[in-house]
């Protein structure tokens, strides 16, 4: 393997190929990191969104970083709940057959700007009569809100925004109609514009310090017991933002990286080399083979490429193994065979391969040992330059919703935020973070390739 | 057309006992296709060429591009099948047997090439060059290899060979590159060397020292050589017989020094004529050098392939009648009218 050799020594002199380099090598660091921290199966779980894993977490959410560009900064989720140790203050005593429990959260409000909801879920262990809660809400300033007097049955979450007697009871306060609860909470009275007008969301600010939430509970059995959720969901969440089912985009991003890199590896390697082989074969027996080869490759490139995948994606199957399958399938016999052909056709009539069919070098040998190596240098730049092409094949397929259905693509986040108007909603993370990546992978292997092609290619070289 | 079976033996060969390579009636004719399937002719390469080549002898085929030399060549070395007629190593023809016996064939027979840079795999080390006979001849042993190729390197003068052992071959001078390729051909020690213009893109000075070294191998090892030259000026280096050959057929056998005082055939007097002479006062000179170009092999002439532009042509007889190989001296056979005393 001369040519590896001396791709080594002279790949410093190209900063491309190093930039490149260091583009791919941290692409499969990603990789690496995406399969091995969330395995397969654990990846398909999350991105399916099963047994609701997400409802922690705020909707259409970007990431946390925004609030760096941010004059008025976003608040972070807010999720306090009473079954991790010290997060809510307990108090109990026995009432009656049950006992009375009481609840109480504290939370430092401090963002510029107010949640985009509120809800408190219950956790109530009962057999026949539930629980019954009183709220109470206590702002920094000593205002007490009655948030309701419910009871408390299995599985029950009470959205703050959406109880009608909390909302008449804001309204009642404020002397104002229409303003969302997870606002008039957290809002500064000071704040509200005087004229009834005037959008309370776009003037009132939140009013910054400690806030109490006390649930007192009434518990009727003896082994009745209650817990509570108390969630604010929060204008920014992790590193990567969140999409329109709540789900976290770090593990879409990060689950991209190995499915982008495999398919597009595997499809630009498996499509050279196999293309290379046919060519050399055709080339070496001629005839027969050599015209079969020639006519499949001319029939095979009429055949319509792309509604050929969509057909395929419709009635046989989305995943993705099968359209790289069919992408391979349908690229081997393609234009590559035609042009690999010219340079074989050149060089199965050199010197050196008379040579070595007088000393008794077979068929097989001749064609891997003696026509393929000569030409693979001049190919392997090729190989490196065509990995985007099948990277961004992968996400334009699954752009126009034959992407597979189960596993987490950079092309699917881009489709579901186009599906979900993301661009017009102003979620631009959502577009952007998918589309980066993408084109941090296309520009890796092409600096790689362009560099590879003047190391391999004497004649682009500048002396 | 003479298509007559000859069980003749080559009387210009030096003993006639055995010979190692007997070639009888070979025609290596090239089918013709129109629109790729239809039969339009064949090109008739080499016609009917018959000759025996004994253990330990050199011998010279010497003609114009064109003329079949290099089909003939390639027949020899069972590169392209012959469309008749038979090649026989050690009495065994050589297509039939199937392939382990064209490889055990091709074990025993050396080539070398024209052009010794296209001759040798670019992305090869002299080492694996070396090697590759080796393996395909069945050296297991790594150790043997190198021993072997580190022998051949020293025998053809490369030397020190361990400096050579991991270059590339362009990182060699011709001279170099052409010695490679005659120990490329030596390494399996074959019985048959055939050497397809091996001086002729080399330098003027590097010319004699490789046609000594080949001498000097084919003296040592006693090897059987067939030396295919455009170049008549070369051949009397080491090459006992002289075949000359015009348009696909030998027109005149005989030993090296018959050819070169004696010739007979108008074409070889021609060649003679041809051979360039460094003499300053010949400068302005104007040679008798026969008119035309050689025909085409498709449709030869009919009769004497030569009497288009032979000064000599007997009208008549050369344009109809083929000649046959008749004797004219001890281990001297030419092909033509003139003295084929049996013409009327």
């Amino acid at each position: 393997m001369g040519f590896l050799k001396s791709f080594f020594r002279e790949v410093r002199y190209y900063p491309s190929a190093i930039v490149g380099l260091l583009i791919i090598f941290g692409l499969v660091v990603l990789a690496t990191y995406a399969v091995i921290a969330i395995p397969y199966h654990r990846a398909i779980d999350l991105w399916r969104g099963s047994g609701n894993i997400w409802y922690r977490n705020p909707k259409n959410a970007p990431p946390k970083w925004v609030n760096y560009f941010r004059d008025k900064k976003l608040p972070e989720t807010i999720d306090l709940d009473s079954r991790k140790q010290g997060v809510a203050q307990r108090k109990e005593k026995p009432l009656g057959k049950g006992k009375q429990i009481e609840l109480t959260f504290h939370f430092n409000y401090t963002a510029d700007e107010f949640p985009h909801d509120m809800v408190i879920y219950f956790y109530p262990t009962y057999k026949a009569k539930p629980p019954f809660v009183t709220g109470e809400w206590i702002t920094p300033d000593g205002r007490k809100i009655r948030l309701g007097n419910f009871a408390v049955t299995n599985g029950f979450s009470f959205w703050l925004n959406q109880d009608k007697k909390l909302r008449s009871r804001i309204q009642r306060i404020f002397e104002r109609e229409g303003i969302p609860a997870q606002i008039a909470l957290l809002l500064d009275p000071d704040s509200l514009p005087k004229d009834p007008n005037v959008a309370v969301e776009k003037v009132a600010r939140p009013l910054k310090g400690k806030y109490t939430i006390k649930l007192k509970f009434l518990t009727f059995e003896p082994d009745s017991d209650v817990n509570a959720e108390y969630i604010a969901y929060g204008g920014v969440y992790g590193l990567a933002g969140t999409d329109h089912l709540r789900r976290d985009l770090m593990v879409g991003l990060l689950w991209g990286a190995p499915v982008a890199l495999a398919f597009g590896l595997i499809s630009a390697l498996v499509i050279g080399i196999a293309t290379m082989i046919i060519a050399a074969v055709g080339v070496w027996y001629g005839g027969i083979v050599d015209d079969l080869i020639q006519r499949i490759t001319e029939i095979n490139m009429v055949l319509p490429f792309l509604p050929i995948l969509i057909m395929v994606g419709i009635f046989v199957s989305r995943s993705l193994w099968m359209i790289m399958l069919v992408t391979i399938a349908l690229s081997i016999f393609g234009a590559g065979i035609k042009s690999y052909r010219a340079m074989f056709l050149q060089l199965r009539e050199s010197p050196y391969i008379e040579a070595a069919q007088a000393y008794g070098a077979g068929d097989t040998r001749i064609i891997f040992l003696y026509l393929i190596p000569r030409i693979l240098p001049m190919l392997i730049p090729g190989f490196i330059s065509a990995v985007p092409s099948f990277v961004f094949l992968e996400a334009s397929l699954a752009v126009l919703g034959i992407g597979d259905p189960v596993l987490p693509t950079w092309g699917k986040i881009i489709q579901d935020a186009q599906s979900n108007a993301a661009l017009y909603k102003g979620l631009y993370y959502w577009i952007l973070e998918p589309s980066v990546l993408l084109m941090v992978t296309g520009l890796g292997f092409a600096l790689l390739g362009f560099a590879l092609d003047r190391i391999f290619n004497p004649r682009l070289r500048q002396e | 057309m003479n298509t007559q079976k000859s069980t003749v033996v080559d009387v210009t060969a030096r003993s006639t006992e055995k010979p190692l390579l007997s070639v009888r009636n070979l025609k290596v004719w090239y089918e013709l296709k129109r629109f790729g399937f239809l039969h339009a002719g064949y090109v008739k390469a080499v016609d009917n060429v018959s000759f025996d080549l004994p253990r330990g002898e050199a011998i010279a085929v010497v003609g114009e591009s064109g003329c079949g030399k290099s089909s003939l060549m390639k027949a020899i070395l069972g590169l392209v099948h012959p469309h008749d007629g038979e090649i026989l190593f050690e009495g065994k023809n050589i297509w039939e047997g199937g392939r382990e016996a064209m490889r055990a064939y091709r074990m025993q027979v050396g080539y070398v090439q024209q052009d010794p840079y296209g001759a040798l795999p670019p992305f090869m080390t002299i080492k694996r060059i070396l090697e590759e006979p080796l393996i395909l001849a069945g050296v297991k042993d790594k150790k043997k290899r190198l021993e072997r190729i580190i022998r051949s390197l020293e025998e053809v003068k490369v030397s020190p060979p361990e400096d050579f052992l991991n270059k590339y071959p362009h990182m060699l001078s011709g001279g170099q590159q052409q010695r490679v390729v005659i120990a490329r051909a030596l390494i399996r020690d074959p019985k048959m060397l055939i050497a397809d213009e091996p001086v002729s893109m080399l330098d003027a000075s590097v010319r004699v020292e490789i046609l000594k070294l080949l001498d000097e191998v084919q003296k040592e090892r006693n090897l059987s050589v067939i030396y295919i030259t455009h170049d008549l000026s070369t051949v009397r280096y080491f090459s006992e017989r002289i075949f000359v050959m015009y348009a696909g057929k030998l027109i005149e056998k005989a030993s090296t020094h018959e050819i070169l005082h004696n010739p007979k055939h108008p074409y070889t007097l021609a060649l003679l004529n041809a051979i360039s002479d460094p003499l300053a006062e010949n400068a302005t000179k104007l040679r008798d050098i026969p008119p035309g170009e050689p025909p085409s092999l498709v449709s030869p002439p009919p009769g004497c392939r030569f009497h288009p532009r032979c000064e000599k042509a007997i009208k008549g007889l050369c344009e109809v009648k083929e000649p046959r190989h008749v004797q004219v001296g001890e281990r001297h056979t030419v092909a033509c009218w003139l003295y084929d005393e049996e013409r009327e």
